[in-house]
């Protein structure tokens, strides 16, 4: 992007007359993209829970701010909070006071750096990380720590009980949570988004959620710990209105209070695309439109930002549809103890996911190369998977760095022509140490590496 | 070639603000703001590693350091302090021994880093050449026993497994410490279960005979 910036001129105008402008700019881009889409994805989740609710309890919600549906009442609701004045209770610890709602909107926002909005050889993504999984769950655990901050600093007895509820909760459910996502990342063989959901292209029937009854059930475990570990009913003890006010932002009011919102609709959306990329094709439809229709031109070419932009379309709606389902549980199911919290968490979700885990390692050993629960093959597509993370080899390159590499992995070699036979025979090694882990997981492995 | 290197301005951003915040954590008084300047700092070592191109190191800083340990400190921090723990002084004393010691350490590792020659940096024209690895899944295969970058060698399985029994057991261990201890009353547990179950059988039994 930075270069594409570089190069960039308009009517005979360089657009960046320095290249480090260039980086500038695409880092501002990248960083906006991303404020904007949990901004604007808060606003509108906000009015669309209000809506929902309004359905599900059987009144109208919102309808006149906006026109016909009152789609506007999220700006006018912003707009009065902008105006509202800021509190600050009298013995709270200022600095961390100010700055809690900052930390858990930053964790929130920078999920969405490692998540990619479409695949293939040049993906939309604003960082490809090679363990991007594992990322998004690291940071989405630190969102926690701006909410113990707030209840910390506000100095009342309901935040600080809410922060504690809410700290208990998030770190407990991290355990089955992670359990889960390890059941793709092991389909796969990768750690990397991308991977993960390219190898799902094609046909409904090659989404992982559909790879064996054991994934079917780990991804509605995987929804269950998702839906707790963003708070949201009927796990939101943190805020619990009945007990604690408001919980951990009871002393928050206007912009700062805000921040929360969006932190946590932000977070709601993160979790699930991240349930879609894992379990649900992530950017591949259903249907494969692009490769039926042959629109997959050259990257760069106008088809194939169109396919991009269809895969968008699809990570954003499945994320949307998420979103859905957790209003919908939130506005049907009363809420939980913290004791049944635990117990959902420890006693059920934990147990379900480690068995569920244990049996898909079987399926996958005993049907390595079926899916949609054992019914069909892997398509052919699936082998041409690579992870690339040797990808500097394939370009073409000098003789210089390629005697550098070569020595690098051999520091008694600096022929390049042994690469070859010491590849070939490390495929042979590692199909012999790795046993049958899946014939396709060991081409995906292999292809084009050595 | 372009006027900044942008490594080496991230390096000198992230590294300021590891440093900046971990005297941050030496000077302030109160245990909480410490323990968020802590939070701070680990996260600024966790985007060196970003830098550095260790994805997976730095996720692991991130989710082990900054995640884990730092939400317990905080539970212990709040749960268990008292009110002198909340407000701490330290006394000169203190600051001495901690800057001798501190420095020491400080002086052994710049001593070591400068006198290693692999360490020794590159030229910016050599490092813009080379060429960008992902690391994790070279690390994972090491962990299952199998060495991408040396196939001749056997992999890091054997410590890998022993870790992880190791981590397990100590798992197992604290649920044993920290499961609810019940006071047993073998009368009353043998009463209760008669009640419930007057013939002893394993409650298959409808509860009224009669029907």
């Amino acid at each position: 992007m930075a270069q594409f910036l570089s190069e960039l001129s308009i009517f005979g105008f360089r657009v960046c007359p320095w290249p480090w402008l260039a980086y500038v700019i695409a880092g501002i881009l990248h960083i906006a993209l991303i404020i904007n889409l949990v901004a604007v994805g808060a606003l509108i989740f906000i009015w669309l829970e209000r809506k929902i609710s309004g359905r599900i309890q059987d009144r109208l919600g919102p309808t006149r701010v906006g026109g016909k549906f009152g789609w506007l009442q999220t700006l006018a609701d912003g707009l009065k909070l902008l105006t509202k004045e800021d509190l600050m209770p009298n013995g709270a610890d200022g600095l961390l006071f100010k700055i809690a709602p900052y930390v858990s909107f930053c964790a929130a926002i920078s999920a969405f750096i490692a998540i990619p909005f479409a695949g293939g050889a040049y993906p939309w993504i604003a960082q490809h990380l090679n363990a991007g999984v594992f990322f998004v769950l690291a940071v989405l655990g630190l969102e926690v720590f701006g909410v113990i901050l707030a209840g910390y600093s506000s100095a009342s007895k309901w935040s600080l009980f809410g922060a504690m509820r809410e700290a208990a909760q998030v770190v407990s459910y991290e355990v089955p949570l992670g359990m889960c996502v390890v059941v793709p990342v092991m389909l796969a063989g990768s750690m990397d988004m991308i991977v993960i959901g390219d190898m799902q292209s094609g046909w409904f029937t090659n989404w992982l959620v559909f790879h064996d009854p054991f994934t079917f059930i780990t991804f509605w475990v995987f929804f269950t710990c998702a839906t707790a570990s963003v708070n949201r009913a009927p796990f939101d003890l943190a805020e619990a209105e009945s007990e604690l006010v408001a919980g951990f932002h009871t002393e928050y009011s206007g912009l700062r209070w805000s921040f929360f919102f969006m932190a946590e609709y932000g977070s709601m959306f993160s979790v699930s695309i991240l349930a879609s990329i894992l379990f649900l094709g992530g950017w591949h439809g259903p249907v494969p439109v692009t490769s039926l229709l042959g629109i997959s031109g050259e990257t760069g070419s106008f088809a194939w930002f169109f396919a991009q932009l269809l895969g968008l379309g699809n990570v954003l709606l499945k994320g949307t549809l998420g979103v859905c389902i957790m209003m919908w549980i939130r506005w049907t199911l009363p809420r939980l103890r913290i004791d049944q919290v635990m117990t959902t968490c420890l006693k059920y979700c934990t147990p379900i996911a480690a068995v569920m885990f244990l049996g898909a390692t079987c399926w996958h050993y005993a049907y390595p190369n079926k899916n949609f629960f054992g019914l069909t093959n892997y398509p052919e597509s699936v082998y041409e998977i690579s992870e690339g993370w040797e990808g500097a080899q394939q370009k073409p390159k000098t003789e210089e760095t390629e005697n550098k590499i070569a020595g690098y992995r051999n520091k008694n070699t600096t022929d390049k022509n042994k690469i070859g036979p010491r590849g070939q025979r490390s495929i042979l090694i590692s199909t012999a140490q790795l046993g049958r882990r899946g014939e396709h997981s060991i081409l995906v492995f292999n292809r084009e590496r050595y | 070639m372009d006027s900044i290197y942008w490594p080496s301005f991230f390096f000198l951003l992230f590294s300021g603000f590891a440093c900046t915040f971990a005297v941050a954590v030496l000077v302030s008084k109160n245990i909480v703001r410490m323990a968020f300047y802590l939070v701070l700092s680990l996260a600024a070592t966790a985007g060196l590693f970003f830098l550095a191109g260790a994805d997976f190191v730095g996720a692991m800083q991130l989710m082990i350091y900054v995640g884990g340990t730092l939400v317990l400190l905080v539970f212990g921090v709040m749960l268990t302090s008292q009110e002198r723990f909340v407000e701490m002084k330290t006394d000169a004393g203190d600051w001495v021994i901690g800057f001798l010691a501190g420095g020491a350490l400080l002086a052994t590792l710049i001593w070591s880093a400068l006198s290693i020659p692999a360490w020794q940096g590159i030229s910016r024209a050599e490092a813009e050449s080379l060429a960008v690895e992902k690391t994790a899944t070279p690390l994972g295969m090491g962990l299952v026993g199998f060495r991408v970058d040396n196939p001749d060698e056997s992999g890091y399985f054997f410590p890998f497994e022993i870790v992880s029994v190791h981590l397990l057991v100590v798992l197992v261990g604290a649920a044993y410490l920290a499961r609810a201890k019940r006071k047993t009353n073998r009368l009353e547990m043998e009463n209760n279960r008669l009640e419930q179950n007057p013939k002893g059988n394993h409650g298959a039994e409808p509860k009224n005979p009669t029907q």
